[in-house]
């Protein structure tokens, strides 16, 4: 049986050691257009900031491709996918035969369209070690960094740059921080931590246009404010790259659409990661989840189907959505959905030294939704198990655990699953 | 392979287990020098609502979503003992919030640290089960009954 991967992240090497559970015979290769040993995306900022270095950065060892008997091809894109003769087609015209392919091949940052900006020449996105590379060299005491964007990928962004710069100012047409992952509270919170760390904000406003006057940059706010800077970078979204399924003839949406065991609608072509669109199992609803451990159970998922002897696959990939991220040493861990309605019953609270916890409890299903806590995460996990298990709870289990996270809200038969036998069953 | 096993009705909620597992990770000197007027930092935790009492530490899953979702690849299995690298941890807590027994806890060191089954310090024999009194923390390869 021979494997086809492209893609060389979390869910291409989830993919890998997937395959290698079921078997050590099977050939893989590993096709990336990135010309790097397999690195953890979301460290690019740590690297800025000085917190990790090109080898610590590494997501598994040099002898990786070795140990695990992969023909890795880095520095080569595929370009097209052909079902029915079962190949993938590379840049130099070469076609590759599979028996089984997965797709890995992540999201692209999106940059919209804005007057003046083919005018910036040092605009660039963050999200991969490129980027970093280039800006540890481009940026200078005396920049001053603009951000678009206050999500993920941007905060990092300016928290990475912070300690390099001379400003960094974040601009985003949402009117809080973090807006995909955190409700108006907690978002206040982490702003007001970042901009007591020295990151500037312009929310809830948007570059109308960028223009060059006297040796500096300069973006035109919509609200009429104008920011001079130097370098432009550009963090207000990704999309996935969906598009070698989609032109295959598979069926794509935001992303690639997979089922639990990340197979796509082509015959032995499955899809994971950031390139795909899949079940949020807290909430029911299918959305692009763009995150590494989700990323890394789905391709692992798919590595075990791929390689399954008579199709048993052992394992499938049940995500929700779930963060953990920190900025300056404060720490923000959440899961699940924040919904809203009559039968969710929401519990606030900020603990007056900068820390917060919010849960969303479902009172219709007995169970919890979402959380987000700021600070405390001593036992955070014992809530995602909940939000991913759809666990349901009588109230008084609920407040139980809302004051004190543990296994001893749970019944002794299923603490002594846990406790008592070899391989814990929660 | 050994594992703790935890029987709570035999725990008295002593916490000694706390102690001994905090001191063997601060190099196993003398426990009352060591710890006197510190706030511990132990990888196993004991729980205790004033009726029941049990501690918790690393089970070593076979599917460990600690590894798994772990963003540096810190985290690996090494002869069936989950295991993390303090060298390429950053401490962004993917493994806090993915452990469904709390069993990953920040660590004084801005990472995060768990059980190892102490073989980073005492060689291999877990200081917890070595001196629980009431041998209510076993290391054993046989499952306890319930």
């Amino acid at each position: 049986m021979k494997h086809v991967i492209i893609g060389n992240s979390a869910a291409a090497i989830g993919c890998v050691e997937g395959i290698r559970r079921q078997s050590r015979r099977d050939e893989i290769v590993l096709i990336a257009s990135e010309a790097h040993h397999s690195y953890s995306r979301p460290l690019i900022s740590y690297y800025l900031a000085g917190r990790t270095d090109l080898q610590r950065i590494k997501y598994r060892p040099d002898s990786f491709y070795k140990e695990n008997n992969v023909t890795a091809m880095l520095g080569e894109t595929v370009t097209a996918l052909d079902p029915a003769k079962k190949t993938a087609v590379l840049q130099t015209g070469k076609s590759i035969g599979y028996d089984k392919l997965l797709v890995a091949t992540g999201s692209s940052p999106v940059v919209f369209p804005a007057e003046g900006l083919e005018q910036v020449a040092h605009l660039r996105t963050f999200t991969t070690l490129e980027d970093a590379l280039y800006l540890e060299q481009a940026v200078r005491p005396q920049s001053r960094v603009l951000i678009i964007g206050a999500g993920l990928i941007g905060l990092k962004c300016a928290e990475g740059l912070l300690g390099r710069a001379a400003s960094v100012t974040v601009v985003d047409l949402a009117p809080r921080v973090l807006s995909s992952i955190l409700s108006a509270k907690p978002a206040a919170i982490m702003q007001e931590h970042l901009r007591q760390h020295g990151i500037r904000f312009c929310l809830g406003t948007s570059a109308a246009k960028f223009y060059r006057y006297r040796d500096a940059y300069h973006a035109q706010l919509q609200d009429g404010e104008t920011i001079a800077f130097d370098h432009l970078i550009y963090a207000a979204g990704v999309r996935a790259n969906s598009s070698l399924v989609k032109e295959a003839g598979g069926e794509t949406n935001r992303g690639i659409v997979v089922d639990a065991f990340s197979r796509t609608s082509l015959p032995d072509i499955y899809a994971a990661g950031d390139c795909t669109e899949s079940l949020d199992v807290s909430s029911g609803e299918r959305k692009v989840m763009a995150l590494l451990p989700n990323a890394y159970l789905q391709g692992e998922a798919a590595g075990q189907h791929m390689a399954a002897a008579g199709g048993s696959p052992r394992s499938f990939s049940e995500a929700i959505p779930m963060n953990a991220i920190g900025f300056f040493g404060k720490h923000i861990l959440s899961a699940g959905t924040y919904p809203s309605g009559e039968e969710i019953e929401v519990f606030e609270e900020e603990d007056g030294e900068g820390g917060y916890r919010c849960f969303y409890f479902n009172k219709a299903e007995n169970r919890l939704a979402g959380y987000i806590l700021i600070e405390h995460p001593v036992c955070a996990g014992i809530y995602t198990a909940l939000v991913r298990e759809r666990t349901p709870l009588t109230a008084e289990q609920f407040a139980r655990l809302r004051e004190n996270p543990g296994l001893i809200a749970f019944s002794p038969e299923v603490r002594a699953a846990v406790l008592r036998k070899k391989e814990a069953q929660a | 392979m050994k594992k703790i096993f935890v029987q709570e009705e035999w725990c008295l909620g002593c916490r000694l287990c706390e102690y001994y597992c905090a001191n063997a990770n601060l190099g196993n000197g003398d426990m009352a020098k060591t710890l006197k007027g510190k706030k511990i930092h132990p990888c196993i935790r004991v729980e205790d609502d004033g009726r029941i009492s049990f501690a918790v530490a690393c089970r070593h899953c076979e599917e460990p979503l600690c590894k798994k979702g772990c963003i540096t690849g810190a985290i690996s299995v090494v002869d069936g003992v989950v295991r993390i690298d303090q060298n390429k941890c950053v401490g962004c807590y993917t493994c806090i919030l993915s452990c469904p027994y709390g069993a990953v806890v920040p660590s004084e060191f801005g990472v995060v640290q768990k059980c190892e089954l102490c073989l980073q310090n005492t060689g291999g024999t877990p200081s917890c089960a070595a001196h629980c009194p009431n041998q209510a923390i076993l290391f054993t390869d046989e499952e306890v009954p319930a």
